[in-house]
Order: structure tokens, then sequence, then C-alpha cells
């Protein structure tokens, strides 16, 4: 479904990535791994289109996307759940939800989903009409994948959806993410709770400065020291 | 008592103008972080629409949508030609290209029009007064304030009920996010334009009614005191921005009224050292925009 193939992304002088292939089947989870500055976000970015990629390629269902701009690649049904969840914060919840549906070819379609969205997340039908801003991280998180899933997409790119969440809210995510991958969603995870990662992924991938230092089946990994190893490397 | 009445009808009538234009400015800001020093060129040509329409003879309702219709498809074009290209580009280059920009129009309107103000008629009606108890108010800056008043009003319903006026307020907070949702980067930022030039145009029709004449310098010094406001009222900030506006126009017109004759050489001086005293208390403005930094 979506396959990343020697993937080069510089800052300026920074070269954030260096060769990285990432492979995600349909239906399937792949969590990318790895420390802080890997790379991770760079990677999810970059295939989202939001990013220069510098050589490689990226292919979605078999189409090269690569250097298309963000709005088309996001077009073809890839949702994006970002880094710092970014919700807009002066909006409320209902505008968030209908700004992300805007996509879709008739109003109804949107006000669907909305309404489908607000009975999935019974805490955003709560504050349907408060400022994005004045919610909770967690309530945020859940209004970033809920915007992200307006347009239907078939995969989904998450970036640290747990980051700086209350452990509870941390297995609520993770509950939401085991529910749509058993809809069939396809997605690709970065996360720094590699534990709970390696429960839900199908295949990992450990980034390390901008490489690829791992990659395999949960399965196979999730017993290995490597996957400890890449993470104490940086 | 009257002349206090009629000054704040005064002042009213040129900070609602001052504040439609800050918010074109702002609304441009806000999304693609362009300081758009053309914008004055787009009301000058609204102000030629208008001039246009009542050569050609038509009735006042044709000439007022001429008028709008000249500077919202000034802003367009403009946006098109020239800003499209430089999407992303830092901010000062884009500042210089809309400085260019600025400088070609005028030149083409002092060449291929006239360096000279060109008249424009009114029917008698309009420029007349009417009476309200024992005070005499002016007919055109009555119709100036309803209109500015109903523009905000539009303009506000604009930005809360619509999808395009919704997706304009979360590219103010974060474009990148908005394009990562699918919405087309160049429709808000057309939108964006369009809307800056519609306010521009109805500046241009209300000013051109209580000046009589367009000439190519037409939109310089209203477009300044406009940039003031903007600053005033806190970059990027549309609520700043109508404050900024009429805080603007008060200034100008109460200095204007009250302060002795010899004073008034002074009065653009005023004004400034005012916006300065209420920037160094507070540096934002006066209502601060909420955008997020992400570089
Ligand atoms: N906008 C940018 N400009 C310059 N360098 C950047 C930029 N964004 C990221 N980098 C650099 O690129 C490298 C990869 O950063 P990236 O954010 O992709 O890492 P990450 O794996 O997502 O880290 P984290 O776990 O902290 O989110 C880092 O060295 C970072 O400093
Ligand atoms: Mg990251």
């Amino acid at each position: 479904m979506l396959s990343v193939t020697g993937l080069d992304v510089h800052y300026g002088p920074v070269h954030a990535l260096k060769g990285v292939d990432i492979a995600v089947a349909p239906g399937s989870v792949t969590a990318l791994l790895g420390a802080n500055g890997a790379g991770k976000t760079t990677a999810l970015m970059a295939i989202a289109g939001a990013r220069p990629v510098t050589r490689g390629a990226i292919r979605f269902d078999g189409r090269d996307i690569t250097g298309m701009r963000a709005e088309d690649i996001i077009r073809l049904g890839i949702g994006v759940v970002p880094e710092g969840r970014r919700v807009f914060a002066s909006l409320t919840v209902e505008e968030n939800l209908a700004v992300a549906g805007s996509l879709a070819a008739d109003k109804a379609v949107s006000a669907a989903r909305r309404a489908a969205m607000m009975e999935r997340f019974p805490i955003l039908a709560e504050r349907r009409t408060q400022r994005a801003g004045l919610l909770s991280g967690g309530e945020q998180q859940m209004l970033a994948i809920a915007r992200a899933l307006m347009a239907a997409p078939r995969l989904l790119l998450l970036d640290e959806p747990s980051l700086g969440l209350a452990p509870l809210m941390v297995d609520r995510v993770f509950d939401l993410i085991a529910e749509l991958k058993a809809e069939g969603l396809a997605m690709l995870l970065v996360e720094q709770n590699v534990p709970l990662s390696l429960e839900i992924a199908d295949r990992v991938a450990v980034l390390a400065n901008g490489r690829v230092s791992v990659a395999g089946t949960a399965a196979e990994l999730g017993e290995s020291e490597a996957i400890r190893g890449a993470y104490m490397a940086a | 008592m009257d002349y206090v009445i009629q000054q704040t009808v005064n002042a009213l009538s040129l900070g609602g103008i001052y504040a439609m234009l800050a918010l074109g400015l702002a609304i441009v800001f806000s999304i693609v972080r362009l300081i758009n020093f053309a914008h004055g060129e787009i009301m000058t040509v609204g102000g030629y629409g208008v001039f246009a329409a009542t050569v050609f003879g038509l009735p006042i309702p044709l000439a007022v949508a001429s008028g709008v219709f000249a500077a919202v498809f000034a802003a367009v074009a403009m946006e098109r030609v020239a800003f499209r290209a430089m999407r992303g580009a830092s901010v000062v280059s884009l500042l210089i290209t809309s400085f260019a920009i600025s400088e070609i129009l005028k030149v083409l309107f002092q060449n291929g029009i006239s360096a000279r103000p060109k008249p424009i008629q009114l029917p008698a009606a309009l420029s007349g007064s009417y009476e309200v108890g024992a005070i005499t108010v002016g007919v055109i800056p009555t119709i100036s304030i309803v209109t500015t008043l109903l523009a905000l009003l539009g303009l506000t319903l604009f930005l809360r009920r619509t999808e395009t006026g919704m997706a304009m307020r979360a590219a103010a907070e974060d474009f990148e996010m908005l394009r990562l949702l699918g919405v087309r980067a160049d429709r808000v930022v057309a939108a964006a334009f369009a809307l800056s030039g519609l306010l521009a145009g109805i500046a241009a029709v209300m000013w051109t009614a209580q000046r009589g004449s367009v000439d190519p310098l037409m939109g310089f010094f209203p477009v300044l005191k406009a940039f003031i406001a903007t600053v005033l009222g806190g970059l990027g900030s549309l609520s700043g921005a109508i404050l900024g506006g009429f805080f603007v126009g008060a200034v100008e017109v109460f200095s204007q009224a009250f302060l002795p004759d010899s004073l008034s050489p002074y009065r653009d001086a005023i004004v400034l050292s005012t916006v300065i005293a209420v920037l160094l208390v507070r540096p934002d403005g006066l209502v601060p925009a909420v955008k997020v930094d992400r570089s």
C-alpha cells in the first residue's frame, strides 16, 4: 500500500534521512521507532508531502507520489495525525472537524461523517462548541485523530499519539488504534512507547541517525535486544 | 455638543474606512505573512472602477459594483500573477515584491490614465445632509458608517459560518496543518486576497464618494493609516485591525477638530506619537494575534 525506498531528506546542511526504506501493507500497522532526533517525524512529513525529498521514491497504491503537493497526497487517501496534535486552537471542536471535512464531495457527506465522529468520540460531542485550545491533551489527541479520519483515509500516519498523555489516556489511544486496525485501516505509527507499539504492529522499523537500523516483523523483533539497543544508541 | 456629535460621526466614518483597509491587510498577513504594500493600489483601482462607471453614465448602484469588482479583480490578479510564485518566500522578499507592484501600478495610473485627479460626479442627494433634532449629519458619512458595520458583520458571519471562512481562520493558525487535511492552499489564499480586495473596494467607494475625485495616489495615505492601524491592533489580528482602524480615525479627526490650528501641521505626528505610546505599553498591539510559530 505504501512503499518508501531510498528516501533522503535534507534541512539545509542537515542530512536528516539517509536512504530510508519503509513499507506498510494493506490493513496492517507498521511501527516506526527510534530515539529523539532519529528522523521519524521527518519521514512521516516527507510521505505526506510536507518536507522536500532530495532522493528516493514514495509510492502509494502503486502510484509515485514523490514531490506531489501535500494537499494532493492527502486527497489520495492519506490521513495525518501530526506530532504535537496541532489542533486549531481558536476553532471549536466542531469547526476543526468541519474544516477537515470540506474535501468531502458534498456537505451531506461531511455532516454525516462529523456526526459519526461525535458518536465515536463522546468526549468531543460533549465539547463540540468549545475551542479546541481549551481541551485537555488527551481530548486534543482524540480530536486530532477524528479530524484525520474525516476524509475517510485508507492509510493513517500517526506521530507519537501517546506523547505527554496520562496513562489512562495512553491506553485509550492504543485501544482506538487497535479498533481502527480491526476496521481494516492501514497505519504507519511513530511511537516512543515500544511495548504497546510492538503489541499492535505487524512490522517494525527502527530509525537511528536517519537510517533504518533494524527492520522486521513485530514478532521477530519483540524478543530481540536490537530494539532496545537502537534506542540507547543515540 | 452638536459639534462633538458631528465630529464623532466623522471619526466613525473615517475610522470605518481605515478599519476595512486594515482588515484586508490583516487577513492577507495572517495567512501568507505578506505585508502588502500594494494594498493602496488595490484601493486606487477601486476608485478608478467607480470613475469608469460614471464616465459611461452608469447609475450609482452600478458604479458602486464596478468599483468593488475592480478592486477584487486587482487583488486576485495580484496574487495570481505575482505572489503565488513566491509562496513560502521570506517576509522581506514578499515585502519588496509588493513594493515593486505598488510602484509599477502607480506609474501605470499616471501614464495610462492621468497624474491629475479625475472628478467623480455624484447625485446632489448624496452630498447633502439631514437634521436629527438640532444636529446636522452628512448623508455620505452616515452611509459610510452603516456600510462599514454591514461589511464587518458580513465578514464575521463569513469567517464563522462558511467552510472557506473556517479554513481561513485555521490557515492563520497553522497553514501547513490545513494542507495536511487536504485543503487546497491556493484556494484559501485566493479567498483571502479576494476578501481583502472586497474590503478595499468598499473603502474605495466610500472614499471617492467623500472626496469626489480619484488620482493615482488615492490609496496611498489611507492605506498608510491602515498599516499603522494593523500594527497598533496587533499584526495579523483581525479584531485588532478593526479596533486600530477606528482608533487611528478617531485620533485623526479629534486632533484636527479640537486642537488649536497652530498644531494642525502636526496632526500625523500626533497620531503616530499616540500609536508609539500605545505600543510601548502593549508591544504586541491592542489585541495580539493567535498564531503558532513552527519555524
Ligand atoms: N525544520 C527543521 N530544520 C532543521 N533541522 C530539522 C528540522 N526538523 C528536524 N530537523 C533535524 O532533523 C533531524 C530529525 O528530526 P525529526 O524531528 O524528524 O526527529 P524525530 O525522530 O521525529 O525526533 P522526536 O522523537 O524528538 O520527535 C534532527 O536532527 C532534527 O534536529
Ligand atoms: Mg518527531
